[in-house]
């Protein structure tokens, strides 16, 4: 029973990694169909900014928390440039949109390890997340783990408010759900989605920062989440921030659990078994936009 | 999600009274067996040609590729895993047969690995030549039946399919390398020695392979390039551009895609088996997402939609790769990005739409701000 509570407290961490990426790529999926290969990327960008920071300011703690804004800002504007050179002209082909950000995400690979070398970089975490907290019944929590839960839970919060109150919002909610009826009500959608694109981004950012927190960072950190990133995104149905949420822990404690019972390995062949298994069951995702589209 | 209708021009030959465009194709055809079969064997050397075989295992990937993503509009992101199939179906026959030429029971790495003496169950089948030869094809086809037919059926489709074709790829790679016991783990099934009695070391032997290599190309070419032409290829084409009015004429599209993703699967799978004794080595570095997608560079580059283009892509980008990765491993990367960039950002028909592009815009241009 405690290797199970153990292993699913586990599981919650992994899906709190894997909510933080499937923020940012939900949003951008969702809005504009993109398939954004280089958001990986942009979470190995939030890593090393974490590193380069520690190295300019030594107390840990700190560091932490000034890359988190920085990190956000540095992505999101990665994001930004990535939005304004390429991605607004394949709006109409999104399938090549997903090889355009691979090609992207290749070079950005390269180039980082041009800049900081091949081998993983290590980031120190600060003291008060390096211990853990012992709860009774043999049950200990990691507590760089619980901050990464924490984090991502704020990022939810912060996003479902933006989303739900601010002129933003409602914009981005609008261009969501029918992007001609929103331009021709005045909505600049080619704004709106920049907008959607620097926080989508940012968040990956973000991502990347709590990357440093669970082991040592390099050029591939990224791509080694994205596509268990995009399983979430397409079984919690584009653009739910809820069904994101839901399906990243399920899938991170699902994942975690299987390890435990089986291999590493076969846990992810199951775990993609459950998925396709799933889509018979809602082929669109756990929850879905209602929309006159055939499609 | 809208639909995922692809822009990219596609060329289906109505049947034309002249001459030369009836020579083109069966012409075409003819120049290229006569390159592959004749003139590569005489100018290039046993070195080249062993890479030129190798290059043409891609081809035959892309040829599948063409069929699947060019006609079908599916984006096939891994093939990797059909590759893998077929040569993994492949090497574990021929490791078998070297261990028995050696007397053995066991393939040289599990007995490295000491992990007991008798063969996994799995592995028994493969020890005949006949269940390996047709697991290479057969067994790809069955896994895309399966997922295709799951997949289509509930209409899933667009980067649904991508992103699950591409998870399918990482999870086969990543459950070989954790099985290193029975399938070599990291390293895969190397140093194969032989090919149905014949010594993969002579030079002799390894141009009969690259011979088979070309055979298998030209004929699979000529079968794809019969289905592109025949009522199926049709069918296949209006799927991809507007799947709900072909569901209203009474087709149902999920059978139309099922057919194009499992013949392309079978071709990859035949490619991977054909990989094998070309290069004497198979292994999950070679079957990811990194090559999977590599899959689809080629075709892309060299125009998804066109057969002759898939091909001749699929040929340059391993090239190019090949020579630029030894020269500048850093140089090559950024390279490849740009590749994939351009050819699909802004030349989605490819290389081959390279010379209708250029004729339209020198066209166009006298005539002024008509457009």
């Amino acid at each position: 029973m405690t290797v199970i509570l153990n292993q699913s407290f586990t599981g919650i961490s992994i899906g709190a990694v894997l909510l933080l990426i499937a923020l940012g790529l939900t949003l951008t999926f969702g809005q504009m169909g993109v398939i954004n290969m280089a958001h990986g990327e942009f979470i190995m960008t939030g890593a090393y900014t974490t590193y380069v920071l520690q190295k300019s300011i030594s107390d840990a703690g700190l560091s932490l928390l000034v890359a988190l804004p920085v990190a956000f800002l540095v992505a999101g504007a990665m994001g930004v440039l990535l939005e304004w050179l390429l991605i607004r002209r394949l709006y109409t082909r999104p399938l090549d949109t997903l090889l355009v950000t691979w090609g992207v995400s290749l070079m950005l690979q390269q180039l980082a390890r041009d800049i900081f070398g091949a081998p993983n970089v290590q980031t120190h975490a600060p003291d008060l997340l390096t211990g853990n907290i012992s709860v009774g019944g043999g049950i200990t929590l990691a507590n760089s783990r619980l901050f990464i839960l924490a984090l991502a839970l704020l990022c939810v919060l912060a996003l479902t408010l933006i989303l739900r109150l601010t002129p933003l919002g409602r914009r981005i909610r609008a261009v969501v759900q029918n992007r001609d009826l929103a331009e021709v009500s005045g909505i600049a959608t080619g704004r709106v989605d920049r907008m959607t694109f620097f926080i989508g981004s940012g968040l990956a950012g973000v991502a990347g920062v709590a990357l440093t927190l669970v082991g040592p960072i390099g050029p591939t950190t990224g791509t080694n989440y994205i596509v268990d990133a995009f399983l979430v995104v397409v079984v919690g149905g584009i653009g739910q921030l809820k069904g994101s949420v839901l399906t990243a822990f399920v899938l991170g404690v699902l994942q975690s659990v299987l390890e435990y019972s089986t291999t590493v390995s076969v846990a992810k062949v199951m775990v993609l078994v459950a998925i396709v298994a799933f889509l018979q069951w809602r082929p669109q995702g756990l929850y879905t936009l209602r929309t006159r589209s055939l499609a | 999600m809208t639909t995922t209708t692809s822009p990219v021009p596609t060329a289906v030959t109505e049947p034309s009274v002249t001459l030369r465009e009836r020579l083109r194709v069966p012409g075409g055809f003819v120049l290229g067996a006569v390159l592959l079969l004749g003139v590569a064997p005489l100018v290039l050397s046993d070195f080249r040609l062993s890479l030129l075989a190798k290059y043409l295992c891609y081809a035959i990937v892309a040829v599948g590729v063409s069929l699947a993503w060019g006609r079908g509009g599916l984006l096939v992101l891994g093939q990797g895993v059909f590759f893998g199939i077929g040569g993994y179906a492949m090497a574990m026959h021929l490791k078998l047969a070297d261990a028995a030429a050696t007397g053995q029971t066991l393939p040289d790495f599990m007995q490295l690995y000491g992990t007991g003496d008798a063969l996994p169950w799995w592995w028994q089948p493969f020890a005949y030549p006949g269940f390996a030869l047709a697991a290479t094809v057969l067994l790809p086809m069955a896994v895309a039946a399966l997922l295709g037919f799951f997949i289509f059926r509930r209409r899933v489709k667009g980067a649904y399919f991508a992103i699950l074709s591409q998870a399918l790829a990482a999870a086969l790679a990543i459950w070989l390398v954790g099985q290193q016991a029975t399938t070599g783990g990291t390293n895969g099934l190397t140093d194969i020695q032989g090919f149905f009695g014949y010594d993969l070391d002579d030079p002799v032997n390894q141009r009969m392979v690259y011979v088979v290599i070309a055979v298998v190309l030209l004929l699979l070419m000529a079968v794809a390039r019969q289905l592109f032409v025949s009522r199926y290829g049709e069918l296949l084409v209006a799927v991809r551009d507007s799947e709900e009015r072909v569901r209203f004429l009474g087709y149902d599209p999920a059978n139309v895609k099922l057919v194009a993703y499992v013949v392309a699967a079978g071709m990859a799978g035949l490619a991977g088996a054909l990989f094998v004794p070309a290069v004497g080595i198979i292994s999950p570095a070679l079957i990811g997402i990194v090559p999977s997608i590599g899959f689809v560079i080629g075709a892309a580059v060299g125009g998804r939609a066109s057969l002759v283009g898939a091909v001749l892509g699929a040929l340059v980008v391993a090239w190019a790769q090949s020579t630029l990765s030894d020269a500048f491993p850093a140089g090559w990367t950024y390279f490849q990005g740009l590749l994939f960039i351009v050819a699909v950002g802004f030349l989605p028909g490819g290389l081959a739409s390279l010379f209708a592009v250029v004729r339209d815009r020198r066209t166009r241009t006298p005539k002024g701000e008509t457009a």
